[in-house]
Order: C-alpha cells, then sequence, then structure tokens
C-alpha cells in the first residue's frame, strides 16, 4: 500500500497530471506525408506527359479547366460538411446547374446570365434537400441519393430540345501583358471569368471557414451542433445556408462542365463528377488548400488518360505510379512517424516498382482505351479506401456531427 | 435581501410528462442556491427555463424585479444570465479560445480575448491555456473553459448544472473555492445537483423538486443528508450491507494489453494488466474519458485484441468476438442505455432475445423461439421488478431506471461466469440504484466475477472488493476497498501515484 502524499488540492498539480499525451491530437502533424504523395503523383503525371512529347504548358492549361467544375463542387460540398450535413445529391446538382446555365445562356446569349441561373438552379434544388433533411428530419443519406436520381432525369427533360446546339462563348480575359508571359500566362491567366471566379471562392471560403465569426459559428454547427444550439445558435437556418452554398457551387460546376469545359449540352453529361467531387472532400480532408490540390489531381488524371493514349503509354505504367505511389508514401510515413509497419514495407515497394517498370520498358502492351477512360473513377475508389484505412487520421478534421440529425428538443 | 431572481408559478409540460409545475423560489444576490431532485424531477428543465432554452407554458420570472423573458440564450446571457452545462457545450476540435468566442456576443479580437482569458482566470485561480484545443483536455479543465466563458461576461446569476459529476475530489473542491469567491462577490449561483454532501457544504439555500413540483426548501446546512435524501425521494434509503469477501481462482485475465485509440480524441490503452477472481467484486474507478469506453469494448469483444492479452476461464479469447464470449460465460451490460445496450424500437421481449439468444436457447435450428423468449423477459421483468406495461413494450418507452433495471437484469438471469458492466447506475433513480447494486453483490456472492466501470466513487466503495483507477489509459494495481480515503483515490484519479502499490492479496 502506498502512503498518500500530502498533496494539497492545488489546481496546477491535478491538472498537469490528467493532461492527456499532446503529442497524439495535435493537427497537421502527420499531413506532410499525404502531401509529398500528391505532390509526387502530379510530377510523375507530368514526367510522363514530357516523355510522350506532349506540350507541358497546353496540358497545364488544360489541367485547370478540367479541374475547374471538380473545384467548385468539391468547396461547395466541403462547406456543406463542415456545417454537419453529408449532401450526397451533388451530381445532380451540378447537372442541373449545367441544364440551367447552358439553357438561359442559349437563350439570352449571355453565358454570364447562364452562370447566374446555374447557381440559383443549384441552390434551389439543394434547398429541396435543405427542406426534407433539415427541417423533415428526413435520412440525408436516402434524400441525397434521391436528390442525385431527380436531378439527372430533370435535367434530362429540360435538356431534350438542347443537344447539340453550341452555346456562346466566354470572353476569354485577357489581361494585358500578364497573359502574354510565357509559361505562367497560358497557365493561370489566360482563361475564363468563371476561372478567376472560382480562385477568389476559393480564397474566400478559406478566410470565412478560419477567419471570420460566422466561419466559427458554421464550424462549431458541424463540429458538435447540441452545443451550438445550447449557445443559442440557429443550427437549422446555419445548415440551410451552407447547404444552399453548396447547391450554388455544385450548379456553378456544372454549367463549367457545359459551357466551358465541353462546351455543349449531353444528357448525364457529369458522368460521375459530383461523386468525384464528394471522394476530394474527403481526400482534402475538409481543409480548402488541399481539396483544391484534389481537385487538380483528379482534374489532371482525367485529361491526362485522353493525352496519354495519344502520346502511346501502355497501362503497365500505370501500374508502376501505383506502386511509386505506395512507395513514396510508405517512406514519407516511416519518417514523419516511424511507424514499423511503413519501414518494414518501404524496401520491398520500391524493388517492386523498379520491376515493374523494367517489365512496362520491356513489354509494351496497349489496352483498349474503355479501360483508361476508368482511370479517374478508379483513383476515386483507391483514394477513398486509402484515405479510409487510416481512420484516426480521417476523423481528426471530419466534422464531428457529419451526417447526424439534429433533432431541436425543449 | 431583496431577490435578484425570483419565480412565480413556472409550469412546463411536454407530451405525456408535466416536467415543471408551478415551481416558485427566490434567489437573492451573493447566493449559492441548490436545486435540489433526483433524475427526471424537472431540474434540467426549469434551468433551461431561465436560460432561455425553453419557453415556459405558464408563469413568470422576475430579474431585479423586471419581468424577464428570455427568447433564447443571447438574450439571457445579456440579461446577465450565464450556464455550465452537465454535459459540457465545448467543441473538441475547436481551441479554448474560439471555444470562448462562441459564447459571447461580441467577441473582441483573437489577440485581446488571448489576454482577457487569461486575466479573469488568472484572476479566480482558473488556469486556462487559450491556445489548446478542447479535445485535449480533461475534464476539470473543460469545466474551467466553461466557468471562464461564463465569467467573460460579467454574469448576475451562473447555473451549474450538475457540475460535479465528472470532477476529481481535488477538482470538486477548487471548483467550491472559486464559487464561493463568486458569491463574495455578489454573483447568485444556481447549483443543480443531486449530491447531499456537497449541497450540505456549499449552498445557503436548497429548493427541492420531485416529479416536477416543488416539495420542500430548507437550509441544506441545518439537515443531515439522511433528511435530505428522504425529502428528495420521498421514502426510506436501505444500503446493501457489507459482506465476507473470499475470492476463488482467477476467472478472467488481461496481460498486457495495448490498444491504439480509434478516434482523435480517443485514449490509447496501455500494458493494462488486470486479474479477476470468482466471487470478487473489482471496481473500476476514474474520470470519464480516460479509457472506460474502450476498455469495455475489449471486455465485450467489441474491439478484438491479440489472442494471448485476455484469458478468460483458462482459454485465451483476445481475438473472439462477443457472440462467443457470451457463450463462454463473459457476460457485458455497456453504459450506453439505449442504442448500445438495447435496441430502443425494439420491444423488451426482442431485447431479452438479442443478448440471450445463445445461453438461454431462444433460437432453434434459426427460428426464434418466441415463447421461451417472452418467458425469460418476462422472469427479468419480475425478478428486478421493472415497471412497464409488458414484454411487447419499446425499450424506448421505459424510464432510465427501469430500463437499467432490465438491462442488468438480462446478464444477470443468464448465469454469467464474469459480468462486465459500465456505470450501472448512471442517470438512475436512487431506488433502481440500490436494486441494481444489491443484485450486482448477489451475483458475486454465488460466485461469478462481477467487473464494474463506474465514476461514482461512492457506489464502488460501497460494493467493490477491490478496486482500481483507470487513468490515461493505465490502469492501477487492485486496491483492497476500505484501505484508503476518497481524498486519495482522488489523487490517483488524477494521475498522482506513478509507481504500482503493491497488490493485494
Amino acid at each position: 500500500m502506498t502512503p498518500s502524499k500530502p498533496v494539497p488540492a492545488y489546481l496546477g498539480e491535478v491538472e498537469k497530471r490528467t493532461k492527456r499525451d499532446p503529442s497524439r491530437t495535435k493537427r497537421g502533424k502527420t499531413q506532410w506525408p499525404q502531401t509529398i504523395v500528391t505532390l509526387t503523383a502530379i510530377l510523375a503525371l507530368v514526367v510522363f506527359a514530357l516523355w510522350g512529347g506532349l506540350n507541358p504548358v497546353l496540358l497545364a492549361a488544360s489541367i485547370m479547366v478540367a479541374a475547374m467544375p471538380l473545384l467548385l463542387a468539391a468547396l461547395g460540398e466541403m462547406v456543406v460538411e463542415k456545417s454537419g450535413v453529408l449532401n450526397l445529391g451533388v451530381e445532380g446538382m451540378m447537372i442541373i446547374g449545367a441544364i440551367a446555365g447552358f439553357a438561359i445562356a442559349v437563350e439570352t446569349g449571355s453565358p454570364l446570365l447562364g452562370l447566374v441561373a446555374a447557381a440559383v438552379a443549384g441552390a434551389a434544388l439543394s434547398l429541396i434537400f435543405g427542406v426534407l433533411t433539415q427541417v423533415l428530419l428526413a435520412n440525408q443519406v436516402a434524400t441525397g441519393l434521391a436528390l442525385t436520381l431527380f436531378g439527372l432525369g430533370l435535367s434530362a427533360l429540360i435538356g431534350q430540345p438542347y443537344s447539340g446546339i453550341k452555346p456562346p462563348a466566354f470572353p476569354r480575359l485577357n489581361i494585358p501583358f500578364l497573359s502574354d508571359l510565357p509559361v505562367i500566362g497560358p497557365i493561370l491567366l489566360n482563361h475564363d471569368l468563371l476561372m478567376y471566379i472560382t480562385f477568389a471562392l476559393l480564397a474566400l471560403t478559406w478566410w470565412f471557414l478560419y477567419r471570420a465569426r460566422h466561419g466559427l459559428i458554421l464550424r462549431s454547427v458541424g463540429e458538435n451542433h447540441d452545443a451550438a444550439h445550447a449557445l443559442g445558435y440557429n443550427v437549422i437556418v446555419i445548415r440551410l445556408m451552407a447547404i444552399a452554398f453548396g447547391g450554388a457551387c455544385a450548379g456553378l460546376g456544372g454549367a463549367a462542365l457545359s459551357l466551358i469545359r465541353v462546351p455543349q449540352w449531353t444528357e448525364g453529361m457529369t458522368a460521375g463528377a459530383g461523386w468525384i467531387a464528394l471522394a476530394i472532400v474527403v481526400f482534402g480532408a475538409w481543409r480548402p488548400g488541399r481539396v483544391a490540390l484534389g481537385a487538380f489531381l483528379f482534374g489532371g488524371v482525367t485529361v491526362l488518360q485522353l493525352n496519354l493514349q495519344a502520346a502511346g503509354l501502355t497501362p503497365l505504367w500505370l501500374l508502376v505510379l501505383g506502386l511509386l505511389l505506395f512507395a513514396v508514401n510508405s517512406t514519407a510515413k516511416s519518417l514523419a512517424e516511424s511507424t514499423p509497419a511503413h519501414t518494414r514495407a518501404m524496401i520491398p515497394l520500391w524493388i517492386a516498382t523498379l520491376i515493374m517498370g523494367m517489365i512496362a520498358t520491356t513489354y509494351p502492351i496497349s489496352i483498349q482505351t474503355q479501360y483508361l477512360s476508368m482511370t479517374p473513377y478508379l483513383c476515386t475508389i483507391v483514394v477513398l479506401v486509402v484515405m479510409s484505412a487510416d481512420r484516426l487520421r480521417a476523423n481528426l478534421n471530419a466534422p464531428a456531427s457529419l451526417g447526424r440529425t439534429f433533432h431541436r428538443t425543449g | 435581501m431583496s431577490a435578484l431572481l425570483s419565480i412565480r408559478g413556472l409550469t412546463k409540460a411536454y407530451p405525456g410528462v408535466l416536467a415543471n409545475s408551478d415551481i416558485r423560489f427566490e434567489v437573492a444576490a451573493g447566493e449559492i442556491h441548490a436545486i435540489l431532485g433526483e433524475n427526471g424531477a424537472g431540474k434540467s428543465t426549469l434551468v433551461k427555463t431561465i436560460y432561455g432554452l425553453v419557453t415556459p407554458d405558464h408563469g413568470e420570472m422576475y430579474l431585479d424585479g423586471k419581468a424577464f423573458e428570455p427568447r433564447g440564450p443571447q438574450q439571457a446571457r445579456a440579461a446577465g444570465v450565464s450556464m455550465v452545462f452537465q454535459h459540457f457545450s465545448l467543441f473538441e476540435a475547436l481551441t479554448v479560445a474560439e471555444n470562448i468566442a462562441l459564447g459571447m456576443a461580441k467577441p473582441p479580437k483573437a489577440a485581446d480575448l488571448g489576454r482577457q482569458i487569461r486575466d479573469i482566470a488568472n484572476a479566480y485561480g482558473l488556469s486556462v491555456d487559450p491556445d489548446r484545443l478542447v479535445g485535449e483536455l480533461s475534464a476539470g479543465e473543460r469545466q474551467r473553459v466553461e466557468i471562464t466563458r461564463c465569467l467573460l461576461q460579467n454574469p448576475r446569476i451562473l447555473i451549474m448544472d450538475e457540475p460535479t459529476s465528472v470532477l476529481t475530489p481535488q477538482e470538486v473542491q477548487t471548483l467550491f473555492a472559486t464559487l464561493r469567491r463568486l458569491s463574495d462577490q455578489g454573483v447568485a449561483i444556481l447549483y443543480i445537483s443531486h449530491k447531499l454532501d456537497e449541497i450540505r457544504s456549499l449552498c445557503h439555500h436548497a429548493t427541492i423538486l420531485r416529479s416536477g413540483r416543488v416539495v420542500g426548501a430548507c437550509r441544506p446546512a441545518e439537515k443531515t443528508t439522511r433528511q435530505l435524501a428522504e425529502m428528495m425521494i420521498g421514502l426510506e434509503l436501505t444500503r446493501p450491507l457489507p459482506r465476507l469477501f473470499t475470492p476463488g481462482e482467477a476467472v478472467m485475465t488481461l496481460r498486457d494489453l495495448t490498444v491504439p485509440a480509434e478516434t482523435p480524441f480517443g485514449t490509447t490503452l496501455k500494458r493494462i494488466n488486470l486479474s479477476l477472481r470468482t466471487g470478487e467484486v473489482l471496481g473500476i474507478a476514474g474520470v470519464a474519458g480516460n479509457g472506460q469506453d474502450e476498455l469495455m469494448r475489449v471486455l465485450s469483444g467489441e474491439t478484438r485484441v491479440p489472442r494471448e492479452c485476455m484469458i478468460f476461464d483458462g482459454r485465451q479469447m483476445g481475438h473472439r468476438g462477443p457472440t462467443y464470449r457470451r457463450i463462454a460465460g463473459l457476460l457485458s451490460a455497456p453504459e450506453e442505455r439505449l442504442g448500445h445496450a438495447a435496441a430502443a424500437d425494439m420491444s423488451l421481449a426482442d431485447n431479452a432475445f438479442l443478448t440471450g439468444r445463445q445461453r438461454q436457447r431462444l433460437a432453434y435450428r434459426g427460428f426464434l423461439r418466441t415463447t421461451s423468449t417472452t418467458n425469460f423477459a418476462r422472469a427479468i421483468i419480475t425478478r428486478f421488478d421493472v415497471r412497464t406495461p409488458g414484454t411487447d413494450t419499446p425499450a424506448r418507452a421505459l424510464s432510465g431506471g427501469n430500463l437499467q433495471k432490465f438491462v442488468i437484469g438480462r446478464e444477470i438471469l443468464q448465469r454469467p461466469k464474469v459480468l462486465v458492466v459500465n456505470q450501472p447506475t448512471w442517470g438512475v433513480d436512487a431506488h433502481a440504484a440500490a436494486t441494481i447494486r444489491t443484485a450486482l453483490r448477489d451475483l458475486a456472492a454465488n460466485g461469478t466475477g462481477v467487473l464494474i466501470i463506474s465514476q461514482d466513487l461512492d457506489e464502488l466503495m460501497e460494493i467493490a472488493d477491490t478496486f482500481s483507477v483507470l487513468e490515461s489509459g493505465t490502469l492501477t494495481a487492485p486496491q483492497r476497498t476500505g484501505s484508503l480515503t476518497i481524498d486519495e483515490i482522488g489523487l490517483m484519479m488524477g494521475g498522482s501515484t506513478q509507481e504500482a502499490p503493491n497488490a493485494v492479496a
């Protein structure tokens, strides 16, 4: 039996001891390995592109355009999820935005009015979801799925007369001198207005979430809606506003597809972009900068799978790339956290990458293009699997009330 | 003294329940006023009304003689009413400063706020670091954050809803010192609790509630704990008698059990060693969030561990799931009654089937044996005095105490070799609590090893033969109950005994 020490019941004493291990919960600590993996992926794709004789500057510019719809939709969904709502209807809101934007742009001849219409249509559709889930307390997952089906069907109906038409072109915003700069000019400063709006939205979202009081309130609602309610915040109104913002962003993303990226209207033209946007939010760990990075990565994959076929890249190289990413991931993790599992896996992974690379150079097997078209979707699945495998980290940034129904009592 | 706050005829009805009925009392400036009552007596509804979260059906409130009708917490705060919640209204993933800013109408700039937090915290001897994440803080620290948030708004009335349920005894003393100081400065404090000793030592006046009505008022210091208790529950209490403890063979052993945390703010279990003998009631004390839930999941089989980490009845069982463990005789009743121990919308009979299927043979070749299941449920209801219309009642319809009796009784009737329970009497009225404690003691007397995880030290002192303390995921060596005082255990809960004391024989 240990005699008790006559420690006075003094604050500091007890406090020091009841503290949990702070290193475990510190934010951002384990995030750099993931950033390195992402950068490696981008770098590898650039190397492939150069090797295949593609113009990297033009390629980068087209990646920007391909990433724009994803970035818009993902950014909106991120804000929605930050408020604690899981809206799986991104695909439906995007395609409604795509047709609404397209139709209004064609009818009025003004692409700008088209953008406004797309945002309004997306927000309107999202508010159906908002009223159902927030006011009538419907299940969020089921309602979100229904919203996607509804959006796809409704857009097909509205879009019937519009297939095969060319929309009015956006005026290209060329900034004198700056747009003529080599490399940077064509990549960053020679785009449509919507691209600049997208970047402004990205910056604004970051500022709102992490610098503005209302952003703090929004995050608090997503973190613990009961506590936010107890402090006197109107959880339902805040969530409805976040949902409407997410819908407007998804609508804009859809318009970016139908008015800029493609540009024309075809039924079901989003082809899963909304689902990829949802994956990007998870990939980006609910942080604006990383969500943007994810959007460019996925946009890059989409563009490259088209170009790389032309450049004569065999699918075996994609396996090499996959292995390379796993190897880089293990190395970065074993350096960052000295996790024994990663250290053990590191060397076999590098060897496998090398062997696979040699096989790929010796046997240039070609493959049907349909399989290459799968790559963006395969990447989505792989990313979701990898992210979900590490539950601890995935949960750290995820809003704690995500997907939970708020039921006001008392 | 004139009344700062006076409540006249406050009434609030919910469908089927009269939560508050014609409540009246007065609180003077600088007074510490206890609202005393059992769970479900209407204390929380009453203070939520004062804080503007609940709109009363009838009745008036006067603050300083003027009518006071807050239409939301913001208005109540503006009028000088602040509240510290029972389940803290804090956001784990945000910093202390952000949490405090959320509770203010017009927060100053970040840098100013940080300085203000430090100033006010130092002035009252509360140490609070504005830049830390709340998720990293202990329960006591979180409460200091809440109190600081209230103090920053210069409250005239501070409401404390069950503030001590998650604190170590030392933290309780610190809290009381702060509250007395506030009272000296003229702040009125409404103190909600059902812990009688605390109220006797702290409060000037007490209003006693039962079933939503005021049943008495007194000066708590002039009454004995027993008198207060009887005013509160309206009948006499029985306590189980101490019994002789003759431990048998070890029936369940944990060896060097280490389980990493599953969630960002979860607890990692570190090298836990534990041995439970037949006929022993082993209590595991500790402040919430120190690994209780994680340990419970390991014992019930929801979290699988390496097979050699857990030995039950001579067999390695770490890798086995709950069903296998049930068949072997290791039963458990988790803390959360609705949703974890029982399925809310299923009938009591169905709930009885859920854990009794194997040991009570309630299924035959994939088919339900409905008669046996109903009989089993009826046996639980009769044996443990569960107040319910019948076995078809959904679990949701039962009160906390009745459902808890059902959940614990369901395991006890299956004659387990080891029963693990987490917080068996949390949120349960005193009468049901006494029934459950007696049943657990009787079970141990018949040779079952009983492991009780609880935050209620008084409960463990009353029914456990031996106990250990779980702190930051580590478990102390077992001590014989009665060999230590509450104060010494409190220090262990704060983690002050680093070296492992000798185990009892």
